[in-house]
């Protein structure tokens, strides 16, 4: 290297420093970061562990912390979980087949659905909290504060997950099977169901599962729905009421320094 | 086949397409599309959901008393109905999520897109995903319980009390790193190798590269990522409500509790509020203004991440 002489060389110790340290701050900016989820992971672990057994898993609330339990919640968690599921796979992929095998772009209301499922992902949870209170909870469906509501409240919130995430797996779908299948007789339904969504089923169960992992852990609009907080049975159908674990340990945090929660 | 036989050779077309009409096609698609306009309806009930009881309450409260003044006490008697400390509030949480989000996630996106060997960015950005994917109230969890007492009274000791902004804002702002790293990431890595080889070639160190070409290169998605992570601090909830207290005030101080728009929802949506009074009316008229608020974000957001892909696709 030194034979090139000095126009190719190292640059000045300087510059050199500089670089190192940007390189550090901006690595430092990402261990930050991590060192936050580490302690959060430690804290909840920490303050959790002790009381993690059969027990609280089988009991149902109750008045003396060291009692009580999270039964309900959970089976009410498991319970709005299905119903969300149920609606946001079927409902979610058809969407997404329709846009990306079906719509023309060119059109402007394709492209004003495109532009409003984008909106939809990023309104807050609680408005859909308020959807879910005006039009199924009351208004013209007047469910109740009850499973099925709770479930598609929460399914309505993580739809616009599904459809990005099956949208961008069908698009994945090389165009070359499309037209091999199309070429060979089979009409567009034929081709989408049997080729192009079948190479695209791993992309969609990526997007069903981060929604649902969304889902699960939505509070505010289950807070507006009106979902129970003390509750001592576990949900048997869908017009029946429930409480769901973020609730539960939201509850529990809102009471007033007792023994449930001592910090 | 049966152009062959036309005798004076004037070809027919052969027809494409299916034989006859195929009626279950068009009634699948029929029902797809049936699907894709649940989207529509969604956004036309959230609005509906939202307007019709906002024009209720502002039959009872005038539309200026509420957008202007700076009383919130729907409990008291008289009643007031200002909004301003609720949006003092939002404003304040957001403000410093976002002084800590802005910094961390565009530094961990350089650091991903221009510093880290593939083998590292992948060994990462899992975790960071699993940041994104912790539930919010255990982040408010974390806040009131953590954050406050031991690194905010014991660790830095600063006088704060158990609920304030302080600590929700920054908690909410490490919530918000992953979304603004993963949306700025997107943009820088979609820079063009060449600008950067370009650059090298003049000289220049990575630091420059990085700062002066990639970064200004990259610009509208990570203002896109930068106003999508203002757009999630808005909407935020549980962190708030949990961690930062209920108190509608118009105090800029940090170290006080303080009301959110989307905490106020929260914390009077769980009260008993009896149906059809004002102020049950002004869940709906707060979550209006929490709405256009977030609508306007998200649209400016779409716009320049449109804009990015536009340029280097």
């Amino acid at each position: 290297m030194s034979s090139h002489g000095s126009a190719i060389g190292k640059a000045p110790a300087s510059l050199r420093i500089k670089d190192t340290g940007f390189r550090l701050v901006m690595l430092s900016c990402l261990g930050l970061s991590v060192l936050l989820l580490g302690l959060l992971l430690y804290d909840v672990v920490a303050d959790g562990a002790a009381r993690l057994d059969w027990d609280f898993v089988t009991s149902f609330g109750s008045i003396s912390a060291d009692k009580a339990g999270a039964q309900a919640a959970l089976w009410g968690t498991v319970a709005i979980m299905l119903v969300c599921a149920i609606f946001i796979v079927p409902v979610g992929v058809a969407t997404a087949i329709y846009l990306e095998e079906y719509a023309d772009n060119t059109r402007w209301w394709n492209r004003l659905i495109e532009v409003n499922i984008q909106n939809l992902a990023a309104v807050p949870s609680i408005v859909y909290g308020i959807l879910g209170l005006a039009f199924l909870v009351r208004g013209p469906l007047s469910l109740g504060p009850v499973v099925l509501a709770g479930g598609l409240t929460l399914g309505l919130l993580v739809l616009p997950v599904v459809i990005i995430a099956a949208r961008e797996a069908i698009r994945a779908v090389p165009s070359s099977i499309r037209e091999g299948s199309l070429a060979l007789g089979a009409t567009q339904w034929q081709t989408i169901r049997r080729q192009v969504l079948p190479a695209s089923i791993p992309g969609v169960a990526t997007g069903v599962i981060l929604a649902l992992s969304r889902a699960i852990g939505e509070t505010a609009p289950l807070i507006v729905v009106g979902a129970a907080t003390v509750i001592a049975f576990n949900p048997d159908g869908l017009d029946s009421r429930f409480t769901a674990l973020p609730i539960q340990i939201f509850d529990w945090i809102s009471r007033p320094s007792n023994d449930v929660n001592d910090y | 086949m049966e152009a062959a036989s036309t005798a004076a050779g004037a070809r027919a077309v052969p027809k494409l397409g299916a034989a006859r009409r195929r009626y279950g096609e068009d009634l699948i698609k029929g029902l797809l599309i049936l699907a894709t306009l649940l989207s529509v309806l969604t956004t036309t009930g959230i609005l509906i959901a939202l307007l019709v009881p906002t024009i209720d309450f502002f039959g009872d409260v005038g539309v200026w008393e509420f957008l202007s003044g700076g009383k919130w006490t729907p409990l008291f008697e008289p009643p007031s109905f200002g909004v301003r400390p609720l949006v003092v509030g939002t404003f304040l949480t957001t403000g410093i999520a976002m002084l800590v989000a802005t910094p961390l996630g565009l530094g961990a996106a350089i650091y991903l897109s221009e510093y880290a060997r593939p083998r590292v960015r992948k060994a990462i950005k899992p975790v960071l995903e699993i940041l994104a994917g912790v539930p919010t109230i255990v982040f408010g969890y974390f806040a009131l319980t953590f954050f406050t007492p031991e690194i905010l009274r014991s660790l830095l000791s600063v006088e704060v009390s158990i609920f304030n902004v302080l600590a929700a804002g920054i908690v909410m702002g490490f919530m918000i790193v992953p979304t603004v790293a993963s949306v700025a990431e997107d943009a820088m890595s979609s820079v063009p190798q060449s600008l950067r080889e370009g650059a090298f070639g003049l000289g220049a160190s990575k630091l420059h590269v990085s700062l002066r070409v990639v970064f200004p290169a990259a610009l509208s998605g990570i203002v896109a990522a930068v106003v999508l992570g203002v757009s999630r601090a808005i909407g935020e909830t549980m962190i708030v409500l949990i961690a930062a207290g209920q108190i509608a005030s118009n105090s800029v101080d940090p170290r006080e509790p303080h009301y959110s728009l989307a905490s106020f929802i929260g914390a009077t949506a769980k009260g008993d509020v009896p149906t059809g009074s004002t102020e049950y009316k002004t869940i709906f008229a707060v979550g209006m203004l929490l709405f256009v608020i977030t609508l306007v974000m998200n649209l400016v957001s779409i716009r320049f991440v449109r804009k990015y892909r536009q340029v280097y696709e």
